[in-house]
């Protein structure tokens, strides 16, 4: 075998090449203990690190980390507890005192003010600076004057906020809405330092804060360096020395790094890689529920999907769908099936209840008769959309479209119906030119049943992209919002769910969970309830 | 020569105008809105879309566009602003370029250097052994999909064996980018072993060839410099026109081996539709594809003597 010979020589000198990068391979774990640098996997921000323009959760560990408003959800529990705010007074649900607490500051020295708050909300709310959670203060007394739905902005600043000393503020809402307080620990309503204002390009090089880290260094497109901020004046002060956060090009090179020792945190494990994760982590695997629901919206405009007899027809595919099956075999239980609208990191207190109850329970003969009371599915083919480039959809819509056809009898009952990408998705969806179901998620702004069903359904809401629109569920999210006791408007908010699933509004499919792995070299690793693992209580062994 | 390297160098200009404008146009005839998916899954506010929009100039119709952004490269060589979080263009193509020419050059010497020295030895014992294993092995290599190869690389080298780092680390050192070189190469270099092995077998049977030994000539020089330089035509041709394609179409390998280079900026480009980055990496592109190709014309006439530029 002479042959043989030269494939050998050629893999030596394959060998040779590859073992010079052994060498370069580099060690940058940063130090041990209380001081020990953590890395993590990162994804470039999709916009400006600015609080009210971050959307997305790959921005929103940046914040999270460097800013600290008037509420902080507990990272278990989600519920909102105070943080800079000493007491939020109101006696109408409409008219907010905020008072402050003192001693903090930001990182660069300036103490944060009552105006450091409305400052950065006025910034925030006005529709020249283009940020995207603008709405996120849409409740506020004289939003649409600095932000009208068309044309040019009235004033600069909105009327409801004023100003009374150093450390206290009023706000007044446009209308009752008991709840608002609890919305205040969205990064949104995060405070600003003067020095946002004076020099905008250079804070967003470099973003100044009042949390627990501060931004050391920040390379756009690779990779952002966080260091503690050991002045800090907060309780949830950061147990390690640092967080370096790597830009990956996808989750897969993020984990192979992970599994070869160069990466301490992942806070996304590749699909492809769930079936591995137990050999590869044991224990160092996190798999917990996470503020997201996925469900299919229908498209009420269309006529055909919206019939008398309709709520049957979609409580029936509701019931032809095996979501227990589904969530074990193509997600590998990083999805719950779901039995609400809601999600589960709400807990019962927060209004997590059953109330889907059999209609989100697989039965094949109850499917079937009830498709066949609301009329059949419309046109013998229902189409489910979806985006085909990002979050591998396909592969769920083929087995919801199967676990259908199968429950009816009927192999051309359901197909999935793929666009490109999700821009042109987007604007299908919300130029109304879906014509089946279609696939919506949704990511809780704050942990309120309220942001699970208000956003989403009441009528002409900004994301009710299947135009849902119910008299009487609108009625009770009304006078859940004017509910100052909060146990009894959450109950009211589940009467409303209650009306949802009577009509089935949208179809519930599952909760998604947040997944992470770590490395040897950390613990006390966990993710709050927006999937975001809680950086600041990670400890490097 | 110098008015024929002037006139190619003229003929330049209308190509980059013409591509610009059609790349252009074919991201803006590409369905769906780039600002809008900016928003997620969320409900967008229609001011605020506008307003950014009309920021973006996106407004304004296709030909407007087309002006203002031609306008601003030539007079301020501004390339304009990424839509997904405003970074300059430049400073994006400003990262991304670097690591890319680095993991090309590498690629590059990769496939020059085992693909010729194996194109030469199969095409001297051209119908013997070891030519069959040449064939055998090529074979292989253009077979193999890259990412299959990239995978087993970083499989066998990284986690097997630990010789090296399974992905190229922000810092970006020269020796990691080697195993992505050598699967960016790969290919490249079997069909540059071949076309060697054939061109060099069918020049030894040339009739300047037997008059070269039969002057007595040396074996090293009859080989070395008499049919070295006429059999090299073809594969500088091919090595000519693959230097664009290794900056361009590193899309798997980059994203194997977590190289934030040009070929993974595209893709993300292409999906998110960002006009103005696309159409700036291609201009690039197409910049490299033209000088090399002028580049490769000029060498012919270094190589073959018969050829002459006026």
């Amino acid at each position: 075998m002479r042959g043989a010979t030269h494939a050998k020589w050629a893999a030596l000198a394959l060998a040779v090449a590859l073992t010079a990068t052994a060498c370069g391979g580099g060690d940058d774990s940063g130090g041990s203990g209380a001081d020990g640098i953590v890395s993590s996997s990162w994804g470039d921000p999709q916009n400006p690190l600015e609080p009210a323009n971050t959307n997305e959760v790959q921005g929103g560990k940046v914040l999270a980390m460097i800013f600290r408003g008037l509420k902080q959800y507990d990272p278990k529990t989600g519920e909102a507890k105070d943080m800079l705010a000493e007491r939020i007074e109101t006696t109408d649900s409409t008219n907010f005192r905020i008072t402050l607490k003192s001693g903090w500051t930001f990182s660069n020295g300036e103490k944060v003010t009552a105006k450091s708050f409305v400052d950065a909300w006025n910034y925030g709310a006005h529709l020249k600076n283009n940020q995207k959670n603008a709405f996120f203060f849409g409740q506020i007394e004289g939003y649409d004057q600095v932000h009208p739905e068309e044309g040019q902005a009235k004033a600069e600043t909105m009327s409801g906020l004023k100003v009374v000393d150093d450390r206290t503020f009023t706000v007044k809402l446009s209308q009752k809405f008991s709840l608002w307080p609890e919305t205040l620990g969205y990064a949104a309503f995060a405070p600003l330092p003067k020095a946002f204002f004076d020099d905008h390009d250079a804070w967003l090089s470099k973003p100044v804060g009042n949390g627990p880290y501060t931004v050391d260094s920040y390379a756009k497109g690779s990779q952002m360096a966080l260091k503690r901020w050991d002045g800090y004046p907060g309780e949830d002060k950061a147990q390690n020395g640092g967080v370096t956060l790597k830009v990956y090009t996808d989750n897969n090179t993020a984990y192979t790094d992970l599994t070869a020792g160069n990466l301490d945190l992942v806070d996304d494990v590749p699909a492809s890689q769930l079936k591995n994760v137990e050999a590869d982590l044991g224990d160092r695997y996190i798999n917990v529920p996470a503020g997201i629901i996925q469900t299919l919206s229908i498209p009420f405009y269309d006529k055909a999907w919206d019939t008398p007899d309709g709520d049957k027809l979609r409580k029936g595919i509701s019931r032809a769908i095996n979501r227990e099956q589904i969530t074990e075999t193509i997600f590998q239980k990083t999805r719950t099936p779901a039995v609400d609208w809601t999600s589960p990191v709400l807990g019962e207190e927060g209004g997590f209840k059953n109330i889907c109850g059999d209609f989100c329970s697989y039965d094949a003969a109850e499917a079937k008769k009830l498709v066949a009371e609301g009329g059949g599915i419309p046109g013998g083919t229902m189409r489910i959309s979806y985006n085909a480039d990002t979050g591998s959809h396909k592969e769920w819509v083929d087995a919801v479209c199967n676990s259908i056809n199968n429950a009816l009898g009927n192999n051309r009952a359901c197909v999935g119906n793929p666009v490109g990408t999700f821009a042109d998705y987007r604007n299908q969806v919300t130029t109304q030119k879906m014509t089946g179901p279609f696939r919506a998620g949704w990511q809780m702004d704050y942990p309120l049943i309220q942001n699970f069903l208000q956003p989403l359904y009441y009528t002409n809401a900004s994301s009710n992209d299947g135009k849902w629109s119910n008299p009487e569920f609108d009625k009770l999210v009304d006078q859940a919002n004017a509910e100052p006791d909060t146990q009894k408007a959450v109950e009211i908010f589940q009467r409303a769910e209650e009306v949802l699933r009577d009509d089935m509004g949208a179809i519930p499919l599952w909760y998604q969970n947040g997944s992470a792995g770590y490395s040897e070299r950390v613990s006390n690793v966990a993710l709050n309830p927006f999937s975001v693992p809680v950086y600041n209580e990670i400890k490097v062994n | 020569m110098g008015r024929y390297v002037a006139r190619r160098l003229l003929q330049m200009i209308p190509v980059f105008l013409g591509t610009t404008f059609l790349i252009f146009f074919m991201v803006y005839s590409l369905p769906g809105d780039p600002v809008l998916g900016l928003f997620g899954d969320k409900g967008v506010d229609p001011a605020t879309l506008a307003a950014k929009r009309k920021e973006l100039g996106l407004d304004l119709p296709i030909w407007q566009q087309y002006w203002n952004y031609m306008t601003n490269i030539i007079l301020h060589f501004d390339f304009g602003n990424q839509i997904r979080n405003g970074r300059p263009v430049t400073e994006v193509l400003g990262d991304a370029f670097p690591i890319t020419l680095q993991l090309a050059a590498l690629a590059f010497a990769f496939e020059l250097i085992f693909g010729i020295g194996l194109g030469v030895i199969a095409g001297l014992k051209a119908g013997r052994l070891a030519d069959n294993a040449v064939l055998i092995f090529t074979l292989l290599i253009i077979s193999i999909p890259v990412f299959v190869l990239g995978f087993i690389i970083k499989m066998v080298f990284a986690f097997e064996l630990g010789w090296m780092a399974p992905n190229v680390s922000n810092e970006q050192k020269w020796s990691e980018l080697i195993a992505p070189a050598i699967v960016l190469g790969g290919l490249s270099l079997a069909y540059v072993a071949r076309l060697t092995r054939t061109s060099m077998a069918e020049n030894l049977r040339a009739d300047y060839m037997r008059t070269a030994i039969a002057k007595g000539l040396p074996k090293r020089r009859v080989i070395g410099v008499h049919l070295m330089r006429n059999s090299m035509i073809p594969v500088v041709t091919f090595l000519g026109t693959d230097i664009g394609a290794l900056m361009g179409g590193a899309v798997v390998t980059e994203g194997i081996f977590n190289v934030k280079g040009v070929g993974g900026l595209i893709y993300e480009s292409i999906t998110r539709r960002e006009g103005t980055t696309l159409v700036g990496l291609v201009t690039i592109l197409v910049l490299v594809y033209l000088a090399t190709s002028l580049l490769i014309d000029l060498l012919y006439a270094v190589l073959d003597p018969r050829i002459r530029y006026a």
